[in-house]
């Protein structure tokens, strides 16, 4: 299991993961990003790739 | 051959190009030649969160880096000067030679600096991290500064420097700040935000002469005002780093150009097979909009192009074909000021029409961009759900 963290002091909530990885990552009704903490590990690709794309370099993956 | 994949440029580029590659199943040598003496960074928080930070820290902007690219080769504080395309190999300072099978160019842009020479320890530009500490110390309560320049960057380092005590002042040649990017109708009202918030604007204006004994103390202006500093920024825009690849059957006027698979363009016809262009010095034309090369200096593209290439160039190694052959990036942008927090996706500088589709222009809202009655841009002040589902009409 792939274990996620989101620093919510950093991310602006711009939801440029949601399009990279859409089982893991959403904007809910007020525009605030919402996520699983824990994912599969065959979602690895698209939780890098999410993280790739985070203009605030807000999402990790935790050891 | 064990020359493998050279890439010059250490920045986002360089290492997401570097992931590419191995994640597209090249296992080869890769070699990253930078000019700065830092690993990759995130540039994007230098003028917002780093800028106002009591202390400023390298590892809060720096790019954690991958297992799977622990091999690569990083040779920081090595810029190279020169390339030999036919012969296949650059030269770096110091006079190094380095062969390479495939070269990614990823030298990224400069900040374009105004002709003054005077005052130079009060006349700041902002790119890079040592950029940011710089100028970081000059800004604080009481502190008097004048930006030339009035789009994302002057804009944010604006609201930054206003935020912390400064008295701000933007100078530019232009009608409203980050018109091209908004449009006149929202760029209007976000001048008048800001303005709310402390700062002031001298548009249709430029800084004709410095003015101070010591230090810098004021700005002569165009408009025939004067305007009391000590401390100049200048974010009049970039320009691309390529004067190092003359001499190569290249298009370097601005930025490389590149044919549609960001392999660089031959000025005598056709494409360098092995050649390839990545991130903010790549001019590639996006058949999202149409046949026109430009380069886009938004923060995706480095990221976006390095996979797109990292695939082309595994693939030849594979001797199979990339599942993407042509690169079509939609742009995307975002700039937070005091409560605005503004998110763009397309090419609004292309449309011909701006109209309001969301929300209330005074407030947060959302405003559609055509040229010739086809979507090319939409760009919201707050309402990111309203913008970002835009995305696939955009990529159409």
């Amino acid at each position: 299991m792939i274990k996620i963290n989101v620093d919510m002091n950093k991310c602006q909530h711009y939801g440029q993961c949601v399009f990279e990885a859409p089982k893991i990552f959403k904007l809910n009704e007020d525009d605030k990003l919402e996520y699983v903490a824990t994912a599969d590990d065959s979602e690895l690709g698209n939780i890098e790739a999410a993280i790739d794309v985070c203009p605030m370099q807000a999402i990790f993956i935790v050891d | 051959m064990s020359e493998g994949v050279v890439v010059v440029g250490a920045s986002m580029g360089g290492l997401r190009l570097a992931e590419s590659l191995r994640r597209f199943g090249y296992t080869g040598p890769v070699r990253i030649f930078g000019n700065e003496g830092h690993p990759p960074y995130n540039r994007p928080p230098l003028s917002k969160d780093l800028l106002s930070a009591a202390e400023i820290d390298f590892a809060e902007v720096a790019f954690p880096q991958r297992s799977a690219t622990a091999d690569v080769e990083w040779n920081l504080s090595a810029a190279a000067v020169a390339a030999d395309l036919s012969n296949q190999n650059i030269t770096i300072s110091g006079g190094e030679q380095v062969s390479f099978e495939h070269l990614v160019i990823a030298t990224g842009l400069r900040s374009k600096r105004l002709g003054f020479e005077s005052f130079p320890s009060d006349r700041h530009a902002l790119r890079s991290f040592e950029d940011a500490k710089a100028l970081r110390s000059k800004l604080g309560v009481g502190r008097k500064i004048v930006i030339v320049g009035s789009g994302f960057i002057a804009c944010e380092v604006a609201a930054t420097a206003t935020k912390l005590g400064c008295e701000v002042h933007i100078v530019s040649p232009s009608k409203s700040p980050m018109d091209r990017a908004l449009g006149e109708k929202l760029s209007a009202v976000v001048k008048l935000r800001l303005e709310a918030q402390g700062i002031t604007f001298h548009m249709q204006a430029t800084v004709i002469e410095l003015i101070g004994s010591n230090r810098l103390e004021a700005v002569a202006l165009s408009d025939g005002s004067t305007v009391r500093c000590d401390t100049l920024v200048e974010a009049i825009g970039s320009e691309a780093n390529c004067e190092w690849l003359a001499g190569n059957d290249l298009d370097i006027t601005d930025g490389l150009l590149c044919d549609g698979s960001l392999r660089a363009v031959r000025a005598s016809g056709g494409s360098w097979p092995n050649v390839f262009g990545v991130g903010d010095v790549a001019r590639f034309p996006n058949p999202i909009f149409d046949a026109t090369p430009r380069r886009i200096e938004h923060w995706n593209i480095p990221t976006e192009s390095a996979k797109f290439v990292g695939q082309q160039i595994a693939a030849s190694y594979n001797s199979i074909e990339a599942t993407v052959e042509v690169f079509r990036p939609l742009p995307s942008f975002w700039s937070d000021q005091f409560d605005m927090h503004i998110f763009g996706l397309g090419m609004s500088y292309l449309a011909d029409e701006s109209k309001l589709v969301h929300g209330d222009i005074s407030g947060d809202c959302v405003f559609e961009f055509t040229r010739e009655g086809v979507l090319v841009g939409v760009v919201g002040i707050g309402h990111r759900s309203v913008v970002q589902n835009y995305r696939s009409a955009l990529e159409r």
